[in-house]
């Protein structure tokens, strides 16, 4: 895990920029869709998951097992319960346009 | 320019793919005719993401049943909690999934600092990584917590009023000190593993300590906040581990989630250090009781039926008391019945109504009010003095007038003008205040007329009045 000057500062450019991503794309929103975005992006940090597989794939004692094991199942709660409720939020907008739904 | 293996290379290529997919979902999310799709691309970029990681990461032979197990109690317990919390719930629910995000990111700091101590005991990490760790895990603790009490407050399990004590504030200032002292020493003089420890526990207390202040009204606010802390937190753990889609996806998540939490505060009329820190409701409990209580004039579902089937023009103002008493699909047929007859009807809805924004739009679409006929404040404010009858259900502070002048604690809000209807009907469940905690004149209007009761009772005995009107 020892990083190189190098591949620090690559990490550090793609933080920035990112950074500078996600303040343009949501710097325009109705007020209607306030909820259903911060659900959707409340989904989206559920990639935490992603760590808890990591740490998990490694820990080798029991308390390492246990806390590993937690993580993952909250990263997991995190995705699936975000993702499943914003498109529970969002069928309830199909009507739009006019139509009756 | 040392090689990297063929399936390290494969590796960054699905990490870039799910960070594209993550950025089209928020920006498809934030407009009305994309963002089910977007919702569904960031689902899909997700599942990539764990299942490369699951398939091809090192150690996952042996240990995949802990994945596996995890895995399945989350999905499980997060697809129910997901499918049957009530749609009036729904901000209590982004707060507990957030709260599980962010405990997942500390805990994922702490097992790599654990994990490090036994590789080499004793022995100081790089800064970077170990200022990455301390953060992930502050944030991530202070998220957990935080979430938890936002939670209570919403749910009704902790007293939704700011909580506040004598030296509160210092206690809050010594927890960051003592932080800080702590993360400096674990950093740079000795890697302790208890004080380590015990930073994650101060953590802990810091996030309720710095929840409890603020009012339940505010909660929205604060959910919002707490999201793009996991965020920051979820780019530390990114950066401790390397990689590269929790780096770019929790930065998203960070940034657009600040961004968020700054475009609620401004519908609101708030800085957000005043959310955070003015403890909303505080000051206006005393004048509250006794101000206006006798000059309420009650009016009955017949007569206020009667006044709404013979106007020209009606707006229903909803409000959190709608969402609570789940009378939307009353309220839909109460406008039909009088669209059927000729009324102009339309529905007012304020940025902040409920406890959410958009939380009225969700509610009223799902009794399928369609959506021509939801008005958001800046449209619809002019029209209040031409209107026959404002019907107010369950909205309290953003129409109360107080907020026009100043000295208020909602000083400054921008409210909807039921005050200049000819006529205004209140549906309310009760005598108190409002979330704020404070007076509202309106009540007490000349032509102003109460309808005490449950909102679902009430207006279905306005549907029964308009029918027989």
């Amino acid at each position: 895990m020892e990083l190189s000057a190098f591949e620090l500062l690559s990490a550090l450019f793609i933080l920035v920029l990112a950074a500078f991503v996600g303040y343009e794309v949501v710097s325009k929103v109705p007020t209607m869709l306030h909820t259903p975005l911060m659900s959707g992006a409340n989904a989206v940090h559920g990639v935490i998951v992603v760590g808890a597989m990591l740490v998990a794939a490694t820990a080798d004692s029991p308390i390492a097992i246990l806390l590993s094991l937690i993580a993952v199942i909250l990263g997991t709660i995190n995705v699936v319960g975000g993702f499943t409720v914003t498109d529970r939020m969002l069928e309830m907008f199909k009507g739009r346009g006019g139509g009756r739904g | 320019m040392e090689d990297l293996s063929t399936l390290d290379v494969l590796t960054f290529l699905v990490w870039l793919v799910a960070s594209v997919t993550f950025i089209f979902a928020l920006k498809f999310l934030a407009s009305p005719k994309t963002a089910r799709t977007g919702n569904l691309l960031g689902a899909a970029g997700m599942a990539l993401v764990v299942a490369w990681t699951f398939f091809t990461t090192e150690g996952m032979l042996e240990n995949w049943w802990i994945v596996a197990v995890g895995g399945a109690i989350g999905a499980v317990a997060g697809w129910l909690g997901a499918k049957r919390v009530a749609m009036t719930a729904m901000p209590q629910m982004v707060a507990i999934f957030n709260g599980a995000g962010g405990g997942a990111a500390a805990l994922v700091a702490v097992v790599e600092f654990l994990r490090d101590q036994e590789l080499h005991p004793g022995e100081l990490l790089p800064l970077p990584f170990i200022i990455a760790t301390l953060l992930g895990a502050i944030i991530g603790s202070v998220s957990l917590t935080g979430s938890i009490v936002a939670w209570g407050k919403l749910q009704g399990v902790i007293a939704a009023r700011p909580v506040r004590y004598p030296g509160s504030q210092w206690v809050t200032a010594l927890l960051f000190l003592v932080l800080i002292g702590l993360g400096v020493y674990v950093a740079v003089i000795e890697p302790s593993t208890p004080l380590f420890l015990l930073f994650v526990v101060l953590a802990l207390v810091l996030g309720v300590q710095l929840t409890m202040p603020i009012g339940g009204a505010d909660m929205p606010v604060v959910i919002s906040l707490l999201n793009a802390y996991t965020g920051i937190a979820v780019a530390a753990t990114g950066f401790v581990l390397s990689n590269y889609a929790l780096l770019i996806a929790g930065t998203l998540v960070g940034a657009s989630g600040t961004i968020l939490t700054q475009l609620m505060c401004k519908a609101m009329n708030r800085s957000l250090f005043n959310v955070l820190f003015a403890g909303f409701g505080t000051g206006g409990e005393a004048a509250a009781a006794g101000e206006g209580e006798e000059s309420l004039k009650e009016i009955n579902a017949e007569d206020a039926a009667v006044l709404m089937a013979y106007g020209k023009r009606v707006i229903i103002v909803p409000g959190y008391g709608m969402a609570v008493a789940q009378a939307q699909g009353p309220v839909r047929e109460l406008m039909d019945l009088l669209v059927a007859r000729g009324v102009d009807v339309q529905f007012a809805i304020h940025p902040v109504a409920g406890r959410m924004p958009g939380h009225m739009n969700v509610l009223l679409a799902e009794a399928n009010v369609p959506y021509d006929r939801l008005q958001e404040m800046d449209e619809i404010n002019d029209d209040f003095a031409d209107t026959d009858v404002a019907l107010v259900i369950g909205a309290n502070d953003v129409v109360n007038p107080l907020a026009r002048e100043p000295g208020s604690p909602i000083s400054g809000m921008p409210i909807l003008n039921v005050d200049q209807a000819k006529n205004i009907i209140v549906l309310k469940r009760g005598r108190g205040t409002g979330f704020a905690g404070i007076p509202n004149p309106l009540f007490s209007n000349e032509k102003t007329r109460m309808l005490f009761g449950n909102a679902k009772e009430t207006v279905e005995a306005l549907v029964q009045g308009v029918k027989q009107a």
